[in-house]
């Protein structure tokens, strides 16, 4: 572990002043992501102008406007798709996509699935915070069962995503869930995600005391606090359940959120093997003269 | 890998100079001719050719082709591509134009200048699939929700597919602007002879690179360089770090959404950035209009029989002529308007019940009669269907 940077030298290196303050609210997890990735950034020690942000729409999609890089604030849903051509234009950027529950696995699922099958190479990190924030706390797809929101006023009665199995399941590179309040596994996993070279999925469970706490009684830290508690598992304390536990241990673990690395592969992006395909395809072209 | 223009790699993969072939793959030529670097597709008749023969040459030039998961993708990832440096297109039809509107809109926004050719089908919903129509002229012109402008093609030939994909790419590089390519199932099936321009008949426009000090710069404003409502583009990774977003901002890049002020301005600039040149914008032809009593004002594929129609309307003594409108949108107002108090009538034959009869009818002179000829359902007019019209207009 090298020595945390302090944040008043990051937010002096990396922040876009002019866009300050942020439009989140007291308690929101999504400003620390913020910080997770400036970290990550600083450590890994990557040239800001080798990146390139994208986002789509959502509170947790404001965040590429704080971040003094070339940055894309999309539409609903689409980061993923349009991360997809700027990778394609220029595989030298290191293309980080912000992105919400809502944005990236409700209207964006179609995107999500296929750039993560795809094993585009991008690092997307994805602030689930279980509700859509910024429309003023509408269900989610992510929201667990009987979660109250303004479109469930009775109750969630619908199957949750899990997302970050959902990609695992995908055959994305590097896959890894974490509660925002963990202080460093989260830097370690963007930066493994930064230096995969497929795609990587970062999910942050993300508070969102406004839209989704007030109305499940998670609105105060202490029972935010109990709450992850009560409903997260390391994935490696979860196998042990699994393997060695009691059928009572076993049936309480399941109804809990997994939480650490999913999946960690090394194997080609889709750009590495499309140049590949290319470098075959010209110098097949050059032996006979390029003709056609 | 980093795509370079390359004239003769581009000219050895397209091979012989006059070919026959299918309006789609013009399009397909045009757009390497023009140096496109990017192509997301999704497949769609009729103008899943123009993704095939991407898919099969643009790697051959060190471009790049993805087939992605839907039209919504394509255009998304054809901004993306634009943003980092790539001319870039897409290619679709009726249904897959309309899964884009949002991101057109986008694009208008965020001034990516991007091509998407529509081989238009009939419609609305899925309808003919294989048949052509001009159904869509307007959802071109007014598409995106909100206030905007376009810029439209219509070729009219296969050569023109070809000639007009490199001047897509011209017109949306030159105003920062996604430019329809409005094709149709006819025109996109068709096979005839294209000649492919050498390197010296072509002429190729780029965006303007951002060059000011990084301090100094305005993503979205008048340029800071030359005389001109569109900005320099800053491409992404030139170290200029810029935010692009599709809401209200202001001139730096940054969200101005409770700002009247900075929403009038932007709106205003981006679309006369494309107004202020409708002159420079217009592209017509005239087919023997110096004596005509009345005229046929066309575009595209309903050009062809219209064409016919003429000649064998002046061989029965019809003081008839034609005006093809090769970019229909903007709008030729004023040649239109000049038109109308030439003639007494204008006829306006569509593959549609009415979509260009409008901004006819808007722009003529009030005693110029106008009257829509329209035909649908995947055929074409016969020209002898026109030559009846205009013998009943007499
Ligand atoms: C096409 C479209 N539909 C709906 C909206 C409205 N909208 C804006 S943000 C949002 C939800 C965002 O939720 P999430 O992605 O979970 O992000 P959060 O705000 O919770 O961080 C919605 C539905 C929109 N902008 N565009």
């Amino acid at each position: 572990m090298t020595e945390m940077a302090d944040a008043n030298v990051l937010r002096e290196k990396y922040l876009r002043d002019g866009m300050l303050p942020t439009i989140f609210c007291n308690g929101c997890g999504h400003g620390v992501a913020v910080d997770y990735t400036l970290r990550a950034i600083e450590e890994l020690e990557i040239d800001i102008d080798t990146i390139a942000l994208a986002s789509g729409i959502g509170c947790s999609s404001r965040i590429p406007g704080y971040i003094n890089a070339d940055g894309l604030h999309t539409t609903h849903g689409r980061a993923l798709s349009l991360a997809t051509g700027i990778k394609a234009a220029n595989p030298e950027l290191n293309v980080i996509v912000f992105t919400g529950d809502g944005d990236c696995t409700g209207i964006g699922g179609n995107h999500f699935i296929h750039a993560a099958r795809r094993n585009i190479d991008m690092t997307v990190i994805l602030l689930n915070n279980f509700i859509y924030g910024m429309t003023g706390g509408q269900l989610a797809p992510t929201a667990p069962l009987g979660s109250i929101a303004t479109t469930a006023p009775y109750g969630n009665i619908e199957q949750a995503f899990n997302i970050s199995e959902l990609a695992t399941a995908l055959g994305a590179a590097y896959v890894a869930r974490w509660p925002i309040f963990y202080p460093y596994q989260p830097i370690k996993s963007i930066k493994d995600g930064l230096q995969n070279k497929g795609f990587a999925l970062i999910e942050l469970m993300s508070p969102c005391p406004t839209a989704y706490g007030r109305r499940n009684k998670l609105g105060k830290i202490d029972a935010l606090w109990t709450w992850y508690e009560d409903n997260t598992i390391l994935i490696e304390e979860y196998e042990k359940i699994m393997n060695y536990g009691t059928d009572d241990e076993k049936e309480k673990v399941k109804q809990m959120f997994q939480i650490g690395v999913f999946q960690n592969e090394v194997k080609a992006g889709f750009f590495e093997e499309y140049e590949k395909m290319v470098e075959r395809l010209i110098e097949r072209d050059d032996a006979k003269g390029g003709g056609k | 890998m980093r795509y370079e223009r390359d004239p003769e790699r581009i000219r050895r993969v397209l091979g012989e100079k006059v070919q026959f072939i299918q309006g789609d793959m013009a399009v397909t030529y045009g757009a390497l001719l023009a140096g496109v670097s990017f192509f997301g597709g999704y497949p769609i008749t009729p103008a899943s050719e123009v993704a095939e023969g991407a898919a099969r040459l643009m790697p051959r030039v060190k471009g790049t082709f993805i087939q992605m998961e839907d039209e919504i993708g394509s255009i998304g990832a054809v901004i993306g591509a634009a943003w980092a440096g790539a001319k870039a297109m897409t290619a679709t039809s009726g249904p897959g134009f309309s899964l884009m509107m949002e991101n057109y809109g986008y694009a208008i926004m965020t001034e990516t200048p991007c091509v998407i050719a529509n081989v238009q089908r009939t419609g609305p919903s899925t309808g003919q699939p294989t048949l052509g129509a001009q159904g869509d002229m307007m959802q071109a012109r007014w598409g995106s929700h909100g206030d905007m402008t376009a810029i439209a093609l219509a070729p009219s030939t296969v050569q023109e597919s070809l000639d007009m994909a490199i001047d897509a790419f011209n017109l949306s590089e030159k105003y920062r602007h996604p430019v329809c390519l409005m094709t149709d199932g006819e025109v996109g099936h068709l096979r005839e002879k294209v000649v492919i321009p050498d390197e010296d008949e072509m002429e190729l426009i780029d965006r303007v690179p951002a060059t000011v000090p990084k301090e100094e710069f305005l993503p979205f404003t008048n340029s800071q360089t030359r005389d001109s409502k569109v900005p320099d583009f800053p491409t992404f990774g030139s170290g200029y770090r810029t935010y692009v977003t599709g809401l209200t901002h202001n001139k730096k890049g940054f969200p101005a959404t409770d700002k009247q002020k900075d929403h009038e301005e932007l709106i205003r600039r981006i679309i006369s950035k494309i107004e202020d040149d409708r002159e420079a914008l217009t592209d017509l032809e005239e087919i023997q209009l110096d004596d005509a009593e009345i005229a046929l004002v066309t575009y595209g594929a309903s050009a062809r029989p219209s064409e016919t129609a003429v000649q064998i309307a002046r061989e029965k003594g019809i003081k008839v002529g034609m005006l093809r409108m090769r970019i229909t949108w903007p709008f030729p107002i004023k040649q239109v308007n000049e038109l109308s108090k030439k003639v007494n009538k204008i006829i306006v034959p569509e593959m549609n019940l009415g979509q260009m009869v409008h901004p006819i009818t808007e722009y003529a002179a009030k005693d110029c009669e106008i009257v829509l000829a329209p035909k649908v359902g995947g055929e074409m007019h016969l020209p002898v269907e026109l030559v009846e019209i205009l013998e009943a207009n007499l």
